[in-house]
C-alpha cells in the first residue's frame, strides 16, 4: 500500500513532522513539564465557534475546564465564561530548534485557563506540548541511531569485504555475535552499572549511542556483499593495474555504489530505530522522567486504569503510525528507483 | 544480629510497603477483666447451646460465640494473592502472602480485633495480669481439637512459645517475645492454664499474643527437637502433616495457580445462633500476580474480595457500569505513611565519597524542614490518591484515632518559609539554582520503588515542587530488591522515597523505626549510640512508654515522640493512603478494617447471603 501513497506524499509528511519537531517549543502552548495540578487527566479542550447562547464567534474559544465534586477525574466545562485563543501570545521560554531563544508561542488562552486540545496526563501536563517535544528526541534519536550504525555498518563492511581474509574473517564472526547477542538483556545490565542518574541529554546520546551500535551487523553484513562484488569488477581490477591506492579505489569506484544501498536502509532503519527508542524508554532504560520521549509518554499505558479510561493517552502511539508508514513508502519508493538504475 | 536478619525479613515482603511486627498497647487491667466475665458469659452459652453442634464438637467444648449476623453455611469464596505464599510456616513466615494464608489456618490465644482494635479472647477464654504487669496467667479453652482431631491442651501452647523463641528457628516473632533483654518464660499450670512471665513491665502484653499461631505439638515436635522446624510446612506439604486451630484448613495446592482451603470441623467459635463456625465450605486462594490483574479478574467476577486496592483502580470500578455486581468501600486514611528522608547513615570514603559530601545539608534540620515546607502534600492526595489520601504532618496518620497526637499542625506549603530557612542556613541562589555556602549548586537523587506507580508519582511532584526553589532532584525508580539493598545495606543513595506501615496501632509497633538501633531506623542504621540529641531523647520516650503501664502516661510521651518528628523530620511525612476495598454483592458479615489482613480477618464469619450467586465448593 505505502508504494501506491507514493514518495512525495510519504516526504512532505516526514517534512511537516520533523519542522514540527524542530519547532517544538513555537508550537506548542505550554512548557512539556509544567504541572496544572488541578487538572490531572483533565480531556481534550473542544474548540467552538458558537457559544452556550447560540452566538457565534470568528475566533475560536474554548471552555475552561474543571473539575466537578471533590474526586478527580470528572471534568465538566464551565460555561460561563468563554476562553478566546489568541495568536503569537507570550509563555513559557524554549529554544527553537535546540539554538534560538524564544518565548513567543503560535497559540494559547489568557491565564490561569488552560487549553489543552490533546488532554493533560497524569499530572495535567499538555499532552499536545509533550507529543511535540516528545518528538524531538523519539524522532531524532532515530535519525542519529541510523547515521551511526550504518557509519560504522558501511566502514566495517567496506573493509571486511575489500580486504577479505583475516579481517573479513574476524569482522563477520563478530558481526554475528552481535546478531546473536540478547540485547534488551544486555541493555538491562548496562543501564545496572551506569550511576543513578544520568542527565536528560547523556541519557539521549547513550540511547543513541546504544540503539545504533548494537545494530551496526546487518548493514555491515550488507555492504560487504556489494563491495565483495564490486572490488572483481573489471574497472575496478584495471585501475588497481594502473597502481591506484586502495584508498582511491574505495572513494572512486567501490563507495559510490553502496549509496543507493545505504539510502534504502536508512530509509528502513529510521523507523525500527524510532520504534526501539520507543521501547526502551517505555521500559524505562531511555530518557526519564520529566522530559518526554514518546516512549516514556506510552509507559503511562502499562496502568490499567489509563488504559481503560484516558483514550488520549494513547496518542503518541498513534503519531508513530503515519511517520513509520511514510518512512516505509519512502524506503520502497527508494528500492524501486534502485532496482531500476541497477537492471 | 538481629539488626541484619530484621532487614533480611524485610527485603523478603513482596509488598512496597514494609510491615512490622506488631506489640501493642491498651489499658491491660481493663481489657483482662472484660475478658474475663466474657469468657463466663462464653461458658454459659457454650453449655446451653451444646445440642445445636454436638455432631461437630463434643459438648464440653468451650467455644466462642460470635455476636455478629448470623448467616448460612455453605459456598466458596475466591481471593487473589499477589504472590505465591513462600510458606505455610507460622514460625518463618514474614511475606503477607504467606502471612493471609496462615492467618485463616491458625489461631492465636489472645486477638486483636480488627475492627475495634481491642484485645479479645482466642484460645486462651480469660487471662489475668500480676498488679507490677509482669506476670500473666491464661485460662485456655477447654476440649479444643486440632483441624486434625488431635486434642488441643497448655503442652501445645508451651511448644509453640517454645519454637519462636528458638534461636535456632530465626523466627521473626523472636524479637517481639524478648522483653527487657530476657526471653518470656512460658510455664504450664496445669492442662488448662499457662503463665507467662516478663522480665519487667511491658505496655499492654497482651497484644503480642496476636498473630503468634498456636502449633500442634503432636506434628511438629519432632522436627523442632531434630532442629528442621525452619524447612517444614512448605508448600508442598501434604494438607494430612498439617493441622491448626484456625477456621480453615488446608486442602489443595496447585503450584502457581491456586491454594485451596476448606471448613475445619473442629473450629471453636459458634454464632449467635450456636450453629458451628466458619460458614464457608472453601477459601481459594488464586495467585494473580500484579494489582491490574486482580482488578480486571475482580471485575470480570472471578474473585470476590479485593483489596489494597490504589485510588486510580477503586475509581475505574466504581464508575463502571457493571458496578451492581459488587460494592466498594472507603475506609478512610490507614496506617500506611509515605515519607522521603535522606541518608544521614555514618558513611565512610570511597564509593559513596559523593553521597557524605552532601550529608552537610541533608543532616541540617533547617535544610529537611525547608524541603517539607516546599512540598505539594495536598496536590500529592489529589494527582496520586484522586482525593483519598491524607497530608501527614507525622508519621502516624488520622487513621490511628487513639494515637494521634491533635497538637501537631497540620502540613502546610509555604514556598516562602521555606526560602527564609534556607537563606538562614547559608543556602543563596544563583541564576535560580540553590548553592550551598561553598557555592555547590544542590542536587541529588530520589530512589524510590520502580513498580509502585504511586511513589514514582509522588517522586515526580516531589522533583517539580523542588525546581521551583532551584533544587535538582532527580528521580531514580529502581527495583525494590534493589532500592531495599540500598537503604539497609550499601547505604549508597541521597535520598528515598518510601512508605511503612504499622500492622497494629500501638506505638510499640513502631519501635523498630524510631529506636536509634533499630531495625528500620532507616535514615540512619546500625548506631551504637544516639548520633542526635534529638534522637536520644526518642530513644528514652519510646522505652519509657514501653514500660508505662498507665495510657494517659504512654500517650503522653508518644505525643512528644511525634513533636519531635514533626520537628525534626529524619522522615518528612507525604500522605497516608485510604484503605479501599471491594466485595461481591451478597457477601454478608463483610467488614473490612484498617489493619492488615483489610478484608479476610473475619473469614470465619463470612457467608453468602440467599440473593448472592453462591459459588458451590468444587468437587
Amino acid at each position: 500500500m505505502s508504494a501506491r501513497v507514493g514518495w512525495p506524499a510519504a516526504l512532505v509528511v516526514l517534512a511537516a513532522v520533523h519542522l514540527a519537531a524542530l519547532g517544538a517549543g513555537f508550537l506548542a502552548p505550554y512548557a512539556p513539564t509544567e504541572q496544572n495540578r488541578t487538572l490531572p487527566y483533565a480531556p481534550p479542550a473542544r474548540l467552538r465557534f458558537v457559544d452556550a447562547e447560540g452566538m457565534f464567534h470568528v475566533r475560536p474559544f474554548v471552555y475552561p475546564v474543571t473539575e466537578q465534586g471533590t474526586v478527580t477525574g470528572a471534568y465538566g466545562e464551565d460555561r460561563s465564561r468563554a476562553c478566546p485563543v489568541r495568536f503569537l501570545v507570550p509563555g513559557a521560554p524554549y529554544r527553537f530548534a535546540g539554538l534560538l531563544p524564544g518565548h513567543v508561542h503560535l497559540f494559547g488562552v489568557d491565564e490561569p485557563a488552560r487549553v489543552f486540545l490533546l488532554g493533560a496526563d497524569g499530572f495535567g501536563r499538555d499532552q499536545l506540548s509533550r507529543l511535540l517535544h516528545g518528538a524531538q528526541i523519539s524522532l531524532f534519536a532515530g535519525l542519529m541511531a541510523t547515521a551511526l550504525s550504518l557509519g560504522v555498518g558501511w566502514l566495517l563492511g567496506t573493509l571486511s569485504g575489500f580486504y577479505g581474509r583475516w579481517i573479513d574473517a574476524v569482522l563477520m564472526r563478530s558481526a554475528e555475535l552481535f546478531l546473536a547477542l540478547p540485547w534488551l538483556y544486555l541493555l538491562f545490565a548496562v543501564r545496572a552499572v551506569l550511576p543513578l542518574s544520568i542527565p536528560p541529554a547523556r541519557a539521549f546520546l547513550l540511547l543513541v549511542l546504544v540503539i545504533g551500535l548494537v545494530d551496526w551487523a546487518r548493514p555491515a553484513r550488507l555492504i560487504r556483499g556489494l563491495v565483495l562484488s564490486a572490488r572483481e569488477r573489471s574497472y575496478v581490477l584495471a585501475a588497481r593495474g594502473f597502481g591506484a591506492s586502495d584508498f582511491y579505489l574505495i572513494r572512486r569506484h567501490i563507495a559510490p555504489q553502496t549509496f543507493g544501498l545505504l539510502l534504502t536502509q536508512a530509509a528502513l532503519l529510521v523507523p525500527q530505530y524510532i520504534l526501539a527508542e520507543v521501547t526502551l524508554s517505555f521500559l524505562g532504560l531511555g530518557v526519564s522522567e520529566p522530559v518526554p520521549s514518546w516512549g516514556n509518554m506510552l509507559a503511562d499505558l502499562q496502568h490499567y486504569h489509563v488504559l481503560v479510561s484516558y483514550w488520549w493517552m494513547w496518542v503518541p502511539g498513534l503519531a508513530l503510525v503515519p511517520v513509520i508508514l511514510a518512512y516505509y513508502a519512502l524506503s520502497e519508493a527508494l528500492d524501486v528507483r534502485a532496482g531500476a538504475a541497477s537492471s | 544480629m538481629s539488626v541484619s536478619r530484621r532487614s533480611e525479613s524485610v527485603r523478603e515482603t513482596t509488598e512496597e510497603t514494609l510491615r512490622f511486627a506488631r506489640r501493642t498497647p491498651g489499658r491491660v487491667w481493663w481489657a483482662g477483666m472484660e475478658a474475663r466475665v466474657r469468657g463466663l458469659l462464653v461458658v454459659a452459652v457454650a453449655l446451653s447451646s451444646s445440642t445445636a453442634f454436638a455432631q461437630v464438637a463434643p459438648s464440653s467444648v468451650d467455644v466462642l460465640r460470635s455476636e455478629h449476623e448470623v448467616g448460612r453455611a455453605g459456598g466458596r469464596l475466591v481471593f487473589a494473592l499477589r504472590s505465591e505464599p513462600k510458606t505455610l510456616n507460622p514460625v518463618t513466615a514474614v511475606d503477607i502472602p504467606s502471612k493471609d494464608v496462615i492467618g485463616r489456618l491458625t489461631a492465636d490465644l489472645i486477638h486483636i480485633d480488627r475492627q475495634t482494635q481491642r484485645t479479645a479472647p482466642a484460645l486462651a477464654k480469660s487471662w489475668r495480669v500480676s498488679p507490677d504487669g509482669r506476670h500473666y496467667t491464661l485460662e485456655l479453652r477447654r476440649g479444643l481439637r486440632f483441624s486434625d482431631g488431635h486434642p488441643f491442651d497448655a503442652d501445645d501452647v508451651v511448644f509453640s512459645f517454645q519454637c519462636y523463641l528458638d534461636e535456632r528457628n530465626g523466627s521473626p516473632q523472636r524479637d517481639l517475645l524478648i522483653v527487657g533483654g530476657k526471653p518470656v518464660v512460658v510455664r504450664k499450670l496445669d492442662a488448662y492454664r499457662v503463665a507467662f512471665d516478663l522480665e519487667e513491665p511491658y505496655a499492654a502484653a497482651e497484644r503480642l499474643f496476636d498473630t503468634n499461631a498456636i502449633l500442634p505439638r503432636h506434628l511438629l515436635e519432632k522436627a523442632q527437637q531434630e532442629g528442621r522446624l525452619p524447612q517444614v510446612w512448605g508448600l508442598g506439604t501434604p494438607p494430612a502433616e498439617m493441622a491448626g486451630l484456625g477456621p480453615f484448613r488446608l486442602k489443595s495446592y496447585a503450584p502457581g495457580d491456586r491454594l485451596v482451603l476448606e471448613r475445619n470441623p473442629h473450629y471453636w467459635k459458634v454464632d449467635r445462633a450456636g450453629r458451628p463456625l466458619p460458614y464457608l465450605d472453601e477459601i481459594v486462594f488464586l495467585l494473580v500476580p500484579s494489582e491490574d490483574a486482580q482488578v480486571i479478574r475482580f471485575k470480570a467476577g472471578e474473585t470476590d474480595l479485593i483489596s489494597r486496592l490504589s485510588a486510580a483502580n477503586f475509581a475505574v470500578l466504581a464508575r463502571d457500569p457493571a458496578a451492581g455486581q459488587y460494592r466498594l468501600e472507603d475506609l478512610g486514611p490507614g496506617l500506611e505513611y509515605s515519607f522521603l528522608f535522606f541518608n544521614l547513615n555514618a558513611l565512610g570514603g570511597g564509593s559513596r565519597e559523593a553521597v557524605s559530601r552532601k550529608q552537610s545539608w541533608f543532616s541540617q534540620t533547617a535544610f529537611r524542614q525547608a524541603v517539607s515546607a516546599a512540598l505539594d502534600r495536598q496536590g500529592m492526595a489529589r494527582l496520586v490518591y484522586q482525593g483519598r489520601g491524607t497530608p501527614l504532618a507525622t508519621h502516624v496518620t488520622p487513621g490511628n484515632k487513639l494515637w494521634m497526637n491533635g497538637a501537631v499542625p497540620p502540613p502546610t506549603r509555604s514556598l516562602s518559609r521555606a526560602r527564609d530557612l534556607l537563606a538562614r542556613a547559608g543556602f543563596s541562589w544563583k541564576d535560580g539554582t540553590l548553592r550551598d555556602g561553598a557555592g555547590v549548586a544542590v542536587e541529588f537523587t530520589i530512589i524510590t520503588n520502580a513498580s509502585n506507580a504511586s511513589r514514582v508519582q509522588m517522586a515526580s511532584i516531589i522533583q517539580d515542587d523542588l525546581r521551583e526553589f532551584g533544587m535538582q532532584a532527580q528521580v531514580v525508580p529502581l527495583e525494590n530488591r534493589a532500592l531495599l539493598d540500598r537503604v539497609f545495606h550499601s547505604h549508597d543513595y541521597e535520598a528515598a522515597l518510601m512508605a511503612l506501615t504499622s500492622e497494629d496501632v500501638d506505638p510499640n509497633s513502631e519501635m523498630n523505626v524510631w529506636v536509634s538501633s533499630g531495625p528500620t531506623h532507616l535514615w540512619h542504621l546500625g548506631q551504637s549510640r544516639p548520633a542526635t540529641a534529638w534522637e536520644e531523647e526518642i530513644d528514652e520516650l519510646m522505652h519509657r512508654q514501653l514500660v508505662t503501664l498507665d495510657a494517659r502516661e504512654r500517650k503522653r510521651l508518644y505525643d512528644r515522640v511525634q513533636a519531635l518528628v514533626a520537628e525534626n523530620l529524619p522522615l518528612i511525612p507525604l500522605v497516608s493512603p485510604n484503605v479501599l476495598v471491594g466485595a461481591r454483592e451478597g457477601l454478608g458479615n463483610f467488614r473490612p478494617a484498617i489493619l492488615d489482613p483489610y478484608v479476610l480477618w473475619n473469614a470465619d464469619e463470612l457467608f453468602w447471603l440467599p440473593s448472592a450467586n453462591r459459588r458451590e465448593a468444587g468437587p
